[in-house]
Order: C-alpha cells, then structure tokens, then sequence
C-alpha cells in the first residue's frame, strides 16, 4: 500500500473508531432444523424445477450417449470429472476466455441443498472456473447423499473457508430486469442440468 | 367511569357529526363523558411536519387540558399514534406523562376497555368496506399487518363492526396500502397523494360496496375529496357513526 | 450549492403517462406479493429478520475490528486491499489499476456504489470503456439514465422502450418485444466484452471478515463473468457491507432474494476469497460518508442496509412516482434516509415524499426503521432550515393559534378562515393543491364544540380529577 493509501486507512478506521456505537453482541445463530424437510431429494428436486433446472433421477448407464443424445449439435464437450473423457479437459484452455467455444460442460458438485436446488461448485471441481459460466450447457452430477438441508447447512461447507472460488448455482442463469418476467438464459449457462448419481470412490474410473 | 372525550381539530371544525356520534355512543353505554372545552389540538400537523419548536405551545396545552384524566378517548388513530409515540415536542411533565398513558383510540377504547361487542341498536343492512389507517394498523396495532405474514390475523375495528346486524364486510385488495393522505404530504404531494386516493377508491368499488367506513376520518376526508372529485356519491361513515346507529339511509350523503 | 430535488414535481410528470405509472405500480406490488409468498414458506422469517438486525449491529458496532480482520485476511489469500475515503480516491484507484496495465475496456456487474462514486463518467472523461453487463444497468447506460431501482434498474421501461433502445444501438429489431428475445441481444452484445476485457468489477453484497472473502448474488452471472474471464478482478464495497462469519452469512443469504424478488436465492451466489492461478484480485473499501453516517445516533441503523428493494416494492409513493423522480442514487425508502448524509440540501424535501405509513420497516428484512428515520429527518430539515416547502412561519403560526383556545374557537367560526388555520393547508400557500384533483370538505353549520355547547349546556366545564 502507498503512503497515500495508508493515510486513508488510518483516516477511514480512525472515523469509524470514533463512531461506532456502543458494542453490541453478536447472537447465536440457530440452524433452524425444526423445519427440515423429511425427503431432501424430493424438496430439492421441488426446488431446482421452480429456477427452471431439471434433476434427472433415473439411473444413466453411460454418460457419453446421454449427453450426445441431449446435446446432438454439441461438438465441444468439457468434462471435468476423471471418469469421462469429453472431447477436452479443462487444462487444455489457455485462458479463461477460451471457455466460450465449450457446448456443454460437465462436472461434479460435491453438495446440493434442499431449500434452494443449489449445487456448490468450486475452483476444485472447476479447475477453470468459466466453464462452468461460459458454456452454452451445463450438467453436474450429483450424489443425493449429499444434499444438505437448507442454506445454514450449506454455509457449513469447509469450501466457503478454504476455496478462492465457491459458486452456489441456482438453475441455468436468467434476468428479470425487462418488466419483472424472468427469462433464461442471460449471460451465463442456458440450461443447467442435475444427473443425481453417487460419487464415485476414490480412484475407480468408471468410464 | 369518566373520560374525557379529545375531539381531534378538523373533526371539530368540518365532521362535527362524527364528534357527536362519539358522545352519543359513549353516554349510551354509560360512560360519564367530560368534554373539555379548551381544547384545540394535539400537535400532530406541526411536529409530523418536523417542526416540532412549532408544536410547543399545542402540546403543551393538550397536556394541560387533558394531562388530569385517568382516560382520554379520541376518535382518531392518528391522534392517539401521534400522543401515545410521538408527543416529545413540548416540556416533560407529570400532565404529559399521564396524557400519553391514558388515550385511547375510540377502537381500542371500546374492544379492550369496555369490551363490548355487541352493538344491537345499530342496523345497519349494508356492505361496508372497511379502511384502517396506517396509524390504526402499524402505529397502534389495532389490526394486523399483511407484511408481517406469520401473525395472527385480526381487527378490532372489524371486530366491533361485527357486532352490528345486518352489517357486511366486502374484501377488496391492498387492504392495507395507504390512503394517500399522509398529513402535509396530501398537499406537498398532491398528485401522488391524490393518485393514491383513486386506487384505494377503485380497488374499494371493484367489491361493490354500499359504503365506506374507517375509525379515521383524515383517511376519510381525503378519500371522500376524491370520490366527490369524481362524481362518486359512496357515503363515507366515520366508524363511530356505524355504532351508534346511522339513523339515516344509505345513499344520501 | 445545488437545487433541493423536486421530487413531488419530478413525481407529477410520471403520474401524467398513461401507461408507464400503472403498469410499474402493478409490477412492483406484485413483486411485494411475491415476497410475502416467499416469507410465508419460512417459517422462522420473522426470527431471521431479527438475527440479521442484531449481527448488523454487533458488527457496525464492532466494524473497526471485523476491518482490520478482513484486511488480514484477505492479504494472507493473496488480495491487494484498498481503501478510499470518498469517490474520488476509489475512481482514481480504479483507474490507476486499469491504467498501469495499459487496459481501456473494463466490464462491471451493478454496483450501486459505483453509481455513487459516479465512477463510469470519470473513467470514461479519461478514455476507459465501460461496459455494464447487468441487463437493466445496461438499458440504463445506452440511454444515459441513471438506474430507477437498485434491484431492477430499468425496470420503469416497458418491452417497448428497451426494443427501440436496443435497435438504435445494437441494431436489433424494433418490432420484437419478447423479453427473451431482447435478453438474447443483451447476451450476444456484451459477451465479446468479457471475452476481450483485461479488467472486470463487482460489486459486493457481503464482506466476510472471517474468511476475507466478498460474496456477491446475481440472477445472470455476470458478476462471475466479470470477475472471472478478465486476469484483474476489482471489486468496489462499502465498509458497512462487513459480516463476522460465514454461518453469519447463511442468515442473509435467506432473506435477500426473498425480500427482493420472492426466489428463495439468486442463480449465482458466489464467494471469492482470492486471485485465480495467473490473475489478480483488487478489494476497494470505500468509505465515502459512511463512517460519519455511523456517528449519527438517530440514523445509523440505515447502514444495516442490504440493497434488496423491498421497500421500494411496497412504497406506495415510489410505486406512483417512479425511482428517476427522486434524483438520486438511492432512491424510495431507503433513499430518503441514505441521500441527506451525502447532500443535505440537494436532497432536503425527500423526507417530505413519504406519508409515514410504515409499509418499508416491515418488510425490511434487516429491521431498519426507515419510516421513523424519515420523520426524525424531516426534523433535522426544519432546525437546519433546509425547508421551503412547508412554512415555518405557517407552522408558528398554527402553534399561536392551536394553543390558546380563544383565538381558536374565533378562527373556526368559518370554513374558509379554519382552512387557513389547520396546519394541513397552511403549507407553502398550497391552498389550492388540495383542490386539485379533490373536492374540500363541506362546509358544517357549527363546530363541534359550538353543538356541545348548545346540546349539554349544563355539563360542568371543569375536568373532575
């Protein structure tokens, strides 16, 4: 920081100092568990249909013809998850940017919530975070025990303290600022789609 | 028991009838109704203003008139809102003290007070739609609130409405947006104070009502300007009126 | 010195258009009804709003401390911290970044501080690029407007307007008014910009000082897009925007869309706590009359603020007025509380635009007692007599009246000469605005108090104690 810089912090945190109000406590805050849904897919599912996601539940035995059957124009797939190929890797883009030429990328989120329909996603899973915002299409796969309760559980995720990037995404992106009518998409993903699917163990490919 | 009855300013000078309804109502059901004549006006206009120097004097003297009552009853929910929350404009004093204590709007008067609910002298063989004031509903809690969406709903004035025979509630929407009256804004802000005046008056006629009651007349006064504005001859009934008996019929104004 | 606004005037004009003040009363009360649904399916709502209102006070309270954590906190992640006292060393930060890289494009997602700093026409006046990529920031920048609502910041516009908008600038079809199309437009017209910027800003909605991080809700991802594909990051943010903890954030996350739109969460909902691999992260704390703001006893609290709009959605005067008409930044409620700490006389009658109903406290998820801050301002107005609109000498005048009951009962005798007297109509010689659109009130034989005294004349006038 520059000596200027350095003034004005002082200035700023000495004017606040002399300002604040008396201290008032912080309260606890609880993870009201009392209204916990009984079925967490069934609420999530309830959840990600209303921000316009769709959650397929039923078993898909191969990933690559589901994809090339949903997505029959896509020729560039990104798969970030190890048991799929795709037709590139995340590492393969040399700058953020380059996400744009992606069709429909493919990752996993390690949590969903049931209040919402949210899936976190993260620099982790991401490796390049525009590919999940710079795809035409996205699909997440995610294992239904993993699906927390509400937002007090999500904020739980070790990701939010330890990850330089945490996305909790909400079905495919969309506006409402032309007359209050939400339309998607806007300028992120135009469909967002869950494959609900057990994570796989650690070091067992399964494609 | 005694009260003393507050007749608010411009109820005096332009709804006189709504002062005598009150009286009429209160000596019907026993009360030993003083009414201290010199009274003039609880401040609200001035202080609400901002000009609280300029609202002094006016309290001051209410707190003199009126601070020696075990209970005042008004029939103005913006008046009792402005004595019981706001009435800092002038000196502290034990006559302050005790005004601010003892009002009553004449709602909360009769539903929690005398705790009548029953008003059979009162006919009334019409559909009213029912207005509550902003001060009324989130200054006094005399009626919940549709922000607050987890409470109990409930009304006292609809409450006591209720005991009238033959009277009938019509629901219209936005029940509790604002009349647009708001004090000094129905002049500093006519166009918009007016503009809110007709929704409130066309979401009220949209449930056909044969009238339209409130325990406040300022809303009232507004809302009649503007439907007299536009040839809409809907009679206007302080809800004081309704209980005492509104002896003549509907559809004359 | 500037010309207070005139909001009841600016408030007229729009009344006059036939389509545009109805159609964004309808909008905007349905959007209230909408949050009143998503409240309802809570039911610790009301619980919520008060933990938030007291984590926000514990920590504007404590701000210094939970500073100077962020700070460390987000340093050791590998952010460069600023701090700016007012706009212009947070435009002059701005632009030195942008500058140092040789960099003349600079994507953005909405802030309103921003807006307030008046930051796009001092990078602009010095040759940057501004491109806005919220939707309604947007629209508002191709038609050199300043937003009309902080959530929806074009919202006043029909499909109508922003169809001729986007045709005379991005040559699209006039004549197609579907929302997705023209959302489409807005899409394949920005993302060139996000794909070339060397620089993109946020804004951020919440300051984690646990962990250092911003967290930032958008429904388009053009927050993430920003601060994602550009290798600098800027993100612009009051200080009063501080929270202790994640799980502190857990609370607001659950009220602010909900308060501001009725979903449950915005479609992106993201926290970054640090610079990708190969790229920077700038964080501008900005103070700008906040602290000064936090010195004030009776206001305070509006700096618990959380930008949701909900009380703009339920005012029923910004609902008829629209946002433009206040001639601010911030605008409705929450701006006629926020806008005298910057201008005092520019914006000494917006607490006069306001009828003290009490709509916006409660459903302000944060608990800000906005209604009783308009009328605490309005006393700060007359004592530093900042008023024309209402007469103090009118106001005195009533006072000499209203107190002594002789001169009372004589001004009452007649209709016309209690009209001058009633405080309501001895404002600013407005006596004929009520007349406007309203008839005055009929006139009455007698006054009460002349009926008392002809009806009980043998009631004894003094009070038994």
């Amino acid at each position: 920081m520059n000596s200027s810089e350095a003034l004005s912090k002082n200035a700023i945190l000495g004017a606040v100092r002399g300002n604040q109000p008396a201290a008032q406590p912080m309260p606890t805050i609880p993870h009201f568990h009392t209204n916990k849904p009984t079925d967490l897919v069934a609420t999530f599912r309830e959840s990600v249909a209303r921000m316009a996601g769709v959650v397929v539940t039923d078993q898909v035995p191969d990933l690559d013809s589901f994809l090339r059957a949903k997505f029959p124009d896509a020729k560039v797939i990104c798969s970030a998850i190890p048991e799929y190929a795709g037709t590139i890797k995340p590492a393969s883009l040399n700058h953020w940017s380059e996400a744009s030429t992606i069709d429909v990328s493919i990752l996993r989120s390690p949590m969903g919530v049931a209040e919402t329909g949210s899936i976190l996603l993260s620099d982790v899973e991401l490796q390049v975070n525009t590919i999940a915002l710079l795809a035409h299409d996205l699909v997440v796969l995610l294992d239904p025990k993993q699906i927390v309760a509400n937002i007090h559980d999500a904020y739980d995720h070790p990701y939010f303290k330890l990850r330089l990037y945490s996305l909790l995404m909400t079905g495919p992106s969309g506006s409402g600022d032309i007359g209050g009518i939400v339309v998607h998409p806007a300028q992120g993903a135009k469909t967002l789609t869950i494959l609900l699917s057990p994570a796989p163990k650690a070091g067992k490919p399964t494609v | 028991m005694q009260i003393a009855l507050m007749v608010p300013c411009y109820i005096d000078m332009f709804y006189p009838r709504v002062g005598i309804a009150t009286l009429e109502l209160l000596e019907r059901l026993g009360v030993d109704v003083v009414y201290p004549k010199e009274q003039t006006c609880c401040g609200q206009p001035m202080a609400n203003s901002g000009c609280y120097e300029e609202a002094r004097a006016t309290e001051e003297h209410c707190a003199q008139v009126f601070g020696s009552f075990d209970c005042v009853v008004t029939p103005s929910g913006s008046c009792t809102h402005h004595i019981r929350n706001k009435f800092t404009a002038g000196a502290d004093s034990p006559e302050r003290q005790n005004l601010v204590r003892n009002t009553y709007d004449l709602v909360e008067f009769l539903h929690d007070v005398l705790k009548i609910r029953e008003f059979p002298w009162a006919t009334f063989e019409h559909k009213v739609a029912l207005h509550s004031s902003c001060s009324a509903i989130r200054g006094l809690n005399m009626a919940s609130m549709s922000e607050r969406v987890h409470d109990q709903v409930f009304s006292k004035p609809r409450a006591l409405l209720s005991g009238v025979p033959g009277l009938e509630f019509v629901e219209f929407e936005r029940v509790d947006e604002c009349c647009g009256f708001g004090g000094t804004f129905a002049v500093t802000e006519e166009a918009v104070s007016a503009k809110m005046g007709y929704d409130k008056l066309a979401f009220m006629q949209k449930a056909s009502p044969d009238c339209i009651v409130s325990s406040d007349m300022s809303c009232l006064m507004h809302l009649q300007g503007c439907a007299r504005r536009q040839r809409q001859d809907i009679p206007f009934y302080h809800l004081a009126e309704v209980l005492n008996g509104v002896s003549r019929s509907v559809g004359q104004s | 010195m500037s010309h207070p606004v005139d909001q009841a005037k600016n408030a007229e004009k729009f009344l006059a258009e036939p389509v545009h003040e109805p159609r964004l009363d309808k909008l905007l009360w349905a959007m209230r009804l909408r949050r009143d649904a998503a409240a309802r399916q809570v039911p610790e709502w009301e619980e919520l709003r008060t933990l938030a209102s007291a984590i926000k006070e514990h920590t504007l309270s404590n701000l210094s401390e939970y500073l100077i954590q962020f700070e460390t906190r987000a340093t050791a992640n590998g952010v460069i911290v600023h701090w700016a006292r007012d706009s212009h060393e947070h435009n002059q930060i701005v632009y030195d970044l942008l500058a140092e890289r040789g960099a003349n494009l600079l994507v953005k997602s909405k802030s309103m501080l921003t807006e307030e700093c008046e930051m796009r026409p001092f990078l602009e006046r010095r040759g940057i690029r501004v491109t806005e990529t919220d939707l309604g920031e947007r629209i508002q920048q191709l038609d050199d407007q300043p937003p009309g609502h902080i959530v929806g910041p074009a919202i006043h516009k029909t499909n109508h307007d922003v169809a001729v908008l986007f045709s005379q600038k991005y040559g699209s079809d006039p004549n197609n008014e579907d929302t997705a199309y023209l959302a489409g437009v807005m899409r394949d017209n920005t993302r060139p910009d996000f794909l070339h910027a060397r620089v993109g800003m946020t804004g951020a909605n919440f300051v984690v000082a646990e962990t250092g991080a911003i967290v930032v809700a958008t429904n388009e991802g053009n927050a993430d897009l920003s601060a994602n594909t550009p290798e600098l990051h800027i993100c612009s943010v009051g200080i009063e925007k501080v929270i202790p903890t994640t799980e502190s954030l857990a609370v607001f996350i659950r009220l602010l869309a909900r308060s501001a739109i009725g979903d449950t969460i915005t479609q992106y909902t993201s926290s970054f706590r640090g610079p990708r691999k190969g790229a920077a992260m700038h964080v501008i704390l900005v103070d700008n009359g906040r602290s000064a703001r936090l010195g004030m006893k009776r206001f305070w609290h509006s700096l618990k603020c959380i930008r949701c709009a909900a009380c703009m959605n339920t005012c029923p005067v910004y609902r008829r007025s629209g946002g433009l008409s206040y001639g601010s930044t911030y605008m409705g409620p929450i701006g006629i509380i926020m806008m005298p700490t910057f201008e005092i006389r520019k914006y000494s009658e917006l607490p006069f635009s306001s009828t003290l109903n009490g709509s916006c406290t409660n459903v302000c998820p944060v608990k800000i007692d906005i209604h009783e801050q308009i009328y605490g301002w309005r006393e700060v107005m007359e004592e530093n007599d900042q008023i024309q609109v209402v007469k103090k000498e009118a106001m005195r005048l009533a006072d000499e009246v209203l107190s002594h009951p002789a001169l009372y009962q004589i001004a009452t005798t007649t209709v016309s000469a209690a009209l001058e007297v009633l405080p309501h109509f001895a404002v600013y010689n407005r006596l004929n605005a009520w007349g406007k659109h309203r008839e005055v009130p009929e006139a009455t034989k007698e006054t009460f108090h002349e009926w008392y005294k002809n009806h009980r004349p043998k009631r004894n006038e003094v009070p038994v104690p």
